[in-house]
C-alpha cells in the first residue's frame, strides 16, 4: 500500500544509525545552569527572582509577559548566582538566570497534582500555560495559545507529529519507544481539550519499532497511528497536514483555518506532565550526534544545560568540530561555541568536522529547477532569490516569499551551491522591515 | 577555537550535486552518439567534433579574460556546447565554419548575455542557425554513411527530409524511390548531420541522462507526441504527399532536439506545465516548417522560437502556491 | 513610376500634417526651466535628492517645494546653475562625502568565525552579528561597493572597504546599507580621521584588532581642541581640524590617517596632488 505524503521533498541520508537504537540516558546536573528568559515565540519572560535567592526544582523564575509568552522554571534546586545577559543560541547575549545547584534536586512544594476528570477544559490550558510548555518540535510556540483557537476555528482533526524527518535526530523516536503512555495520556488530554472527531498520530515509515508499539497500545482507541514516507520535510507542520488529510493551510493562514491542530508527541508527554503531575517543563530529550562526537547518546536533559556539559557527558570531541548546530542539519542555527545553554526547543545537539562542512563557492544558476521540484510548498526557490538579493522587493513578495517554510530542500538540491534560504531569508526580513517602516 | 568554526545559515548538508558533475553527465551522454558519427562518417566527423569543442572553449575562455572574469571552462558547460554544435553540423564541414560557429555560439550566443545561466538561446542553435543562413551550401552538403573499414570516400547525397521536400515541391507527392529503410534510421545508416542520424545512441545517451534525474520526460514526451501526433494527423488525411510519423521520428534532428537541445536546462521553462507548453511548440513548430516552410528541417528553428518564448511561459505557468486557492475560514 | 511616387508622397504628407497637428494639439505643457534643470542635473538618477531620478528632482525643483542643496552628487557647480536657472539666491552647503572609519582588514583584525554564505554584509550580520570580533569594524563583502552609484568604493584584497574622496558625490546610499554603521558623513575638506568605530574598552579592542582606537587620550591631549572622546572612542572636531593630523604620529595604534597623504593599506587609490592646507 502506497504511504501517504505530500509533493516535493528531498531524501537526504538519514544518519539515525548513531543514535536510534541508544536509550535514553540521565544527563548528570552540571556545575552550573544559564535558564535563558528567551526560549520561545512570543515576548521574553521577566526575571521575578533575585541574586542570592535559593529556589526549588520547578520554580517560576521568570515570568510571563502577555498572552503569548510563558513562564520560566528553576531547573533544579540551587542558589540564583547571576541575572545577566548571557550568551544565547540566537546568536547575541541575552537575560539568562543563572543557577548553582544544590545538589538535593528538591521539587519545589507548590506543585499541584491533579486528576483530569476534576478539571475543566480552561484549567487544563491555564495548567498547561503555568508550565510553560513550548511546542517540543523547535519552534516553542507557546503551547496554551494553540490550545485556544478563537470559538469559530473548531478543530476536527487532532494529529501528533511523531514524524521527526530532520537526518541525526533520534530524540522523538525514543521517547516513543521508551516512554508511550506519557505521549498517549498527552494525546488523550488534548482530544478533550480541543473536541476532536479524528485524532491521528504520525510517524515516518523508518521508525517501524514505533508504529508496531503505538498500534498495540491504540488498538481499541479512536486513535489512528499514520506511517507516512520517509521524505524530508514531512515533519513541517503544512506538509504533516497535507499528508494526513489531504487539505492545505491557506498562505498566510493557520491550521486551525481548515478545522487542524498539530502538536509534537513531546508536547503531549510535557501536557501530561503539567496537567496531571502539576510539574513544569524543565526537561527534553536531546540527541547528542554526528561524526565529532565521541559517544552519540540520547539525552534527558535539563533545560539550561550548558552545551559543554552535554559534550562532557557524551566522551568529549574526537576533533575540533567544523561546524556546532543546534536542532537538525537541515533548519539548526551555526554556533560559536559550546558556552551557549539548551533551551525548551533543543531538539538536538550535532557536531560535525571541518571535512563534512559543505563549503563550495557559489555558481551561476543554470534552472535546473530541482529547486523546484524539491520545494514542498511550491515556489520558485531561485527566482525569489535572484529578486531577493537584487533588492526588487515588490517581485519578491509576488513570487510568494513569504510562504517559504526555511526548509532547506532548496538549498540541499541546489549544483550551483546558491545559499538560496539564506537570500530568501533576507528578502523576507526586508520585506517585513519594509512593511513595519510604512 | 571558535575562529576555525565555520557559521552559517542552514541547511548545513548539501546533496553533492554540482554543476560541473551535471555537465559531465551530459557531456558522457553524448558519446555514443559522437562514436556511431565518427564510425559512419569517419575522420571528417572526428575533426568537426574535436574543433568545435576545443574551439568553444578557447573562445569561452578569451571572452572570460577580455571581460575580466575568472576563467570558468573547466565546468564543461562550452565543451557541451561544442559537440552539441558538431553534432548539428555536416560531417564534411570545412575547419573554418566550425570555428566560426563555435565562435559565434560562445561568443554572441552566451558570452554576450552574461555567461553560462544567463543566455535566452540555445548557443548550439544559434550558430547552427547563423551557419544555415549565411552558408547555406556547405551547410546542406550531406554524405552518404561510409563505414570504417569499408574504404569508401563519403560520397554527396541529400537527407530523407530534404529528399522529401525537394519531390513534394516539385511533384507534390511523395517521391518514388525513398533512400533508407526503418532500420537504417534507427541504426544510423543514413544521410544528415553528425548527431542526428542514429535514434539508437542517441535514445541510449538519454536513457543514461534519465537515470541520473538530468532529464525529465516533459519536454521530449510532450514534444515528440506533439511531431508523431500532429504529422500522423496529415499523414492519415493524405498519405501519398505526407510521410508517416514514425518517418519524421527516426530522420532529421528529432531525436536530438528532443532530448538534447530542447531540454537545455538554461534555455527551457522550469515549471512542470512550462515544459509540457514548450515541448508541445516545439513540435508544432517543428511540422509546420517541415511540411509547410522553405526548410526541409525545423526541429532548429523552431526550439530557437520557443527558448524566445520561454520567458512568457514560465511567467505564467508558475505552479500553485501551496495554499494559495484555499479559502480562510472552517471548511 | 508617377503612381509610387504620388502614393508615397501622399502618405508622407498625410503622416506629417497628423503629427504636426497631434504635436500642437496633444502637447503636454512642460516648463522650460524644467528641461533647462534637468541639463544641468549629474543623471544619475542615483536618488540621494529622496526624489524618483534626476528628472522627480527637477520637477520638485521648479514646483518650489524644496530648496536647491538636495543633490549632493551636483554639488556647489551645480546649485549655482540651478540658482541661475530658476532665478533664486544660491547658498551651497559644503561638501559632504563618506569615509569608512575602519582599517581592520583580515590581517589585522581578528575573525570570531568563519562565514560561508551570502556575500552581503547586512546577511552575514544576522549570522551572530557578523564574522569580525569588532561589534563596529567593517566586514569587507562588499555591499557598499555595490550599491555605489558613482563606483566610488574598491574593496582591499584583505577585505576593507575603501572610499575614493574624489569620486564620493555624497550620496549616502553606503551609509544606509552598512549594517555596522562605519561609514560616516565628513566635510571634503577635512582629510584627516579616526579609523575606528568600536566603542569597546582599549584593553578588549587590542585583544581583536591591532589598528584600533583604545581611547588613550593621547590625540586629544595633543591637539586638545580637534579631538573629543567618547565612550572610549576618539574622534575629529571636523570643524576645528587644522591642527589634526599633528596627533597622527603620537596616535600607539596607528589609527588616525590623513586621507590627504595617503589612503589605508591595501587601497589602491592615490591622494590628490594639489598642496591641501591639513597636509601633516
Amino acid at each position: 500500500m502506497k504511504l501517504k505524503t505530500f509533493t516535493g521533498g528531498i531524501h537526504p541520508p538519514d544518519n539515525k544509525q548513531w543514535s536510534s537504537h541508544k536509550a535514553i540516558e540521565n544527563c548528570p546536573l552540571p556545575a552550573e545552569f544559564i535558564v535563558p528568559l528567551a526560549q520561545h515565540i512570543g515576548a521574553p519572560s521577566v526575571a521575578c527572582v533575585e541574586v542570592g535567592q535559593h529556589v526549588a526544582k520547578g520554580q517560576e523564575i521568570g515570568s510571563a509577559k502577555g498572552f503569548v509568552s510563558v513562564p520560566v522554571h528553576a531547573p533544579t534546586s540551587g542558589e540564583i548566582v547571576a541575572v545577566e545577559s548571557r550568551p544565547h543560541p540566537w546568536g547575541t547575549a541575552l537575560p539568562a538566570v543563572v543557577i548553582k545547584p544544590d545538589g538535593e534536586d528538591r521539587w519545589s512544594a507548590e506543585l499541584q497534582p491533579a486528576d483530569p476528570s476534576d478539571l475543566s477544559v480552561d484549567d487544563m490550558v491555564e495548567k498547561v500555560r503555568q508550565a510553560g510548555v513550548v511546542g517540543m518540535g523547535g519552534a516553542a510556540f507557546p503551547a496554551h495559545v494553540k490550545m485556544s483557537p478563537p470559538p469559530e476555528k473548531k478543530i476536527r482533526t487532532l494529529i501528533f507529529n511523531g514524524v521527526e524527518c530532520e537526518p541525526y535526530l533520534t530524540a522523538d523516536h525514543r521517547m516513543m519507544l521508551e516512554e508511550p503512555e506519557r505521549i498517549l495520556r498527552g494525546v488523550a488530554l488534548l482530544q478533550y481539550v480541543f473536541g476532536a472527531e479524528r485524532v491521528v498520530i504520525g510517524v515516518e515509515a523508518n521508525k517501524p519499532d514505533v508504529i508496531d508499539l503505538l498500534e498495540k497500545e491504540c488498538a481499541g482507541t479512536p486513535v489512528e497511528i499514520m506511517a507516512l514516507q520517509v521524505k524530508y520535510p514531512q515533519g513541517a507542520e503544512k506538509q504533516l497536514i497535507a499528508a494526513v488529510t489531504g487539505g492545505e493551510v491557506p498562505s498566510g493562514g493557520l491550521p486551525m483555518d481548515i478545522g487542524v491542530a498539530v502538536h509534537n508527541v513531546a508536547t503531549a508527554a510535557a501536557v501530561t506532565d503539567a496537567v496531571i503531575h502539576g510539574r513544569p517543563l524543565i526537561e527534553r530529550i536531546c540527541t547528542v550526534t554526528g561524526p565529532a562526537i565521541r559517544e552519540p547518546k540520547n539525552l534527558r536533559i535539563r533545560i539550561g544545560t550548558p552545551l559543554s556539559h552535554l559534550v562532557d557527558v557524551c566522551g568529549g570531541l574526537v576533533e575540533e568540530p567544523g561546524k556546532i548546530i543546534l536542532g537538525g542539519p537541515m533548519m539548526g542555527f551555526t554556533q560559536l561555541g559550546f558556552d551557549v545553554p539548551s533551551t525548551r526547543g533543543t531538539s538536538g545537539l550535532l557536531l560535525l568536522r571541518s571535512e563534512d562542512v559543505a563549503a563550495q563557492p557559489e555558481g551561476p544558476c543554470i534552472r535546473c529547477a530541482r529547486c523546484v521540484q524539491a520545494c514542498p510548498i511550491h515556489l520558485l526557490p531561485a527566482t525569489i532569490a535572484a529578486y531577493a538579493r537584487r533588492d526588487l522587493l515588490a517581485e519578491t513578495e509576488e513570487y510568494c516569499a513569504m510562504d517559504c517554510i526555511e526548509c532547506g530542500s532548496c538549498s540541499y538540491v541546489c549544483p550551483a551551491a546558491i545559499p538560496l534560504v539564506q537570500a530568501i531569508r533576507y528578502g523576507k526580513a526586508a520585506i517585513l522591515a519594509k512593511k513595519r517602516n510604512s | 577555537m571558535s575562529q576555525q568554526l565555520y557559521l552559517s545559515s542552514s541547511p548545513h548538508i548539501h546533496s553533492g550535486e554540482t554543476t560541473t558533475k551535471v555537465m559531465h553527465a551530459v557531456f558522457y551522454s553524448l558519446l555514443p552518439a559522437c562514436g556511431v558519427a565518427v564510425y559512419f562518417f569517419g575522420p571528417s566527423a572526428l575533426t568537426v567534433l574535436l574543433i568545435a569543442t576545443l574551439g568553444c572553449l578557447a573562445t569561452e575562455a578569451v571572452c572570460q579574460r577580455l571581460m575580466g572574469q575568472p576563467v570558468t571552462i573547466v565546468d564543461g558547460s562550452a565543451a557541451i556546447t561544442g559537440v552539441l554544435l558538431a553534432l548539428n553540423l555536416p560531417p564534411t564541414s570545412p575547419w573554418w565554419l566550425t570555428l566560426l560557429g563555435s565562435v559565434i555560439a560562445i561568443a554572441i550566443g552566451k558570452q554576450v548575455y552574461g555567461g553560462l545561466g544567463s543566455n535566452p538561446f540555445n548557443p548550439a542553435l544559434v550558430a547552427r542557425v547563423v551557419l544555415l543562413i549565411s552558408f547555406p551550401v556547405q551547410m546542406t552538403t550531406w554524405s552518404v554513411p561510409a563505414p570504417l573499414g569499408t574504404g569508401l570516400d563519403l560520397v554527396t547525397t541529400a537527407t530523407p527530409l530534404g529528399e522529401w521536400k525537394n519531390a513534394v515541391m516539385l511533384t507534390g507527392k511523395m517521391p518514388v524511390d525513398m533512400q533508407g529503410s526503418m532500420s537504417e534510421y534507427f541504426f544510423g545508416n543514413m544521410a544528415g548531420s553528425i548527431g542526428e542520424i542514429s535514434a539508437l545512441a542517441l535514445l541510449l545517451g538519454a536513457a543514461y541522462l534519465f537515470y541520473k534525474r538530468i532529464l525529465t520526460w516533459h519536454i521530449p514526451v510532450a514534444f515528440i507526441g506533439t511531431v508523431v501526433l500532429l504529422s500522423g494527423l496529415f499523414w492519415l488525411v493524405n498519405p501519398g504527399k505526407y510521410p508517416d510519423p514514425v518517418f519524421h521520428l527516426l530522420t532529421g534532428g528529432l531525436i536530438l532536439g528532443a532530448f538534447f537541445m530542447a531540454t537545455d536546462m538554461v534555455t527551457s521553462p522550469v515549471s512542470v506545465k512550462g515544459m509540457l507548453l514548450f515541448g508541445t511548440g516545439c513540435g508544432l513548430l517543428t511540422v509546420l516548417i517541415r511540411l509547410f516552410g522553405g526548410y526541409p528541417e525545423g526541429v532548429s528553428f523552431a526550439i530557437l522560437l520557443m527558448n524566445a518564448a520561454t520567458p512568457l511561459i514560465d511567467r505564467y505557468t508558475r505552479p500553485k502556491t501551496f495554499g494559495a486557492l484555499s479559502q480562510r475560514g472552517t471548511q | 513610376m508617377l503612381a509610387s511616387i504620388l502614393s508615397l508622397g501622399g502618405i508622407g504628407l498625410f503622416a506629417a500634417v497628423t503629427l504636426g497637428f497631434a504635436a500642437k494639439k496633444f502637447a503636454v505643457e512642460v516648463d522650460p526651466r524644467e528641461m533647462a534643470a534637468l541639463e544641468v542635473l549629474p543623471g544619475a538618477n542615483c536618488g540621494a535628492c529622496g526624489f524618483p531620478g534626476c528628472a522627480g528632482y527637477a520637477k520638485a525643483l521648479v514646483a518650489g517645494t524644496i530648496d536647491l542643496n538636495q543633490c549632493p552628487p551636483g554639488g556647489a557647480d551645480v546649485v549655482t546653475k540651478l540658482a541661475h536657472i530658476l532665478g533664486v539666491e544660491a547658498s551651497a552647503t559644503a561638501r559632504q562625502i563618506a569615509v569608512v572609519l575602519c582599517q581592520g582588514d583580515n590581517r589585522k583584525a581578528q575573525l570570531k568565525y568563519r562565514y560561508l554564505g551570502l556575500e552581503d554584509c547586512t546577511a552575514a550580520q544576522r549570522i551572530a552579528d557578523g564574522p569580525k570580533t569588532c561589534p563596529g569594524g567593517c566586514l569587507g563583502l562588499g555591499s557598499c561597493q555595490r550599491i555605489c552609484p558613482f563606483d566610488a568604493i574598491e574593496m582591499t584584497a584583505d577585505g576593507l572597504a575603501v572610499i575614493s574622496r574624489e569620486n564620493c558625490t555624497g550620496c549616502r546610499k553606503c551609509v544606509a546599507v552598512c549594517p555596522r554603521d562605519v561609514i560616516h558623513m565628513t566635510p571634503y575638506e577635512s582629510g584627516v580621521h579616526v579609523l575606528c568605530n568600536s566603542h569597546d574598552k582599549g584593553a578588549v579592542v587590542r585583544k581583536y584588532c591591532q589598528v584600533g582606537c583604545i581611547g588613550c587620550n593621547i590625540c586629544k591631549k595633543t591637539v586638545p581642541d580637534s579631538y573629543k572622546i567618547e565612550n572610549f572612542l576618539a574622534e575629529v572636531i571636523y570643524e576645528q581640524d587644522t591642527e589634526a593630523g599633528e596627533a597622527i604620529a603620537k596616535c600607539p595604534t596607528k589609527c588616525i590617517m590623513d586621507f590627504n597623504v595617503g589612503y589605508p593599506d591595501g587601497s589602491s587609490y592615490l591622494p590628490a596632488v594639489a598642496d591641501k592646507p591639513h597636509a601633516a
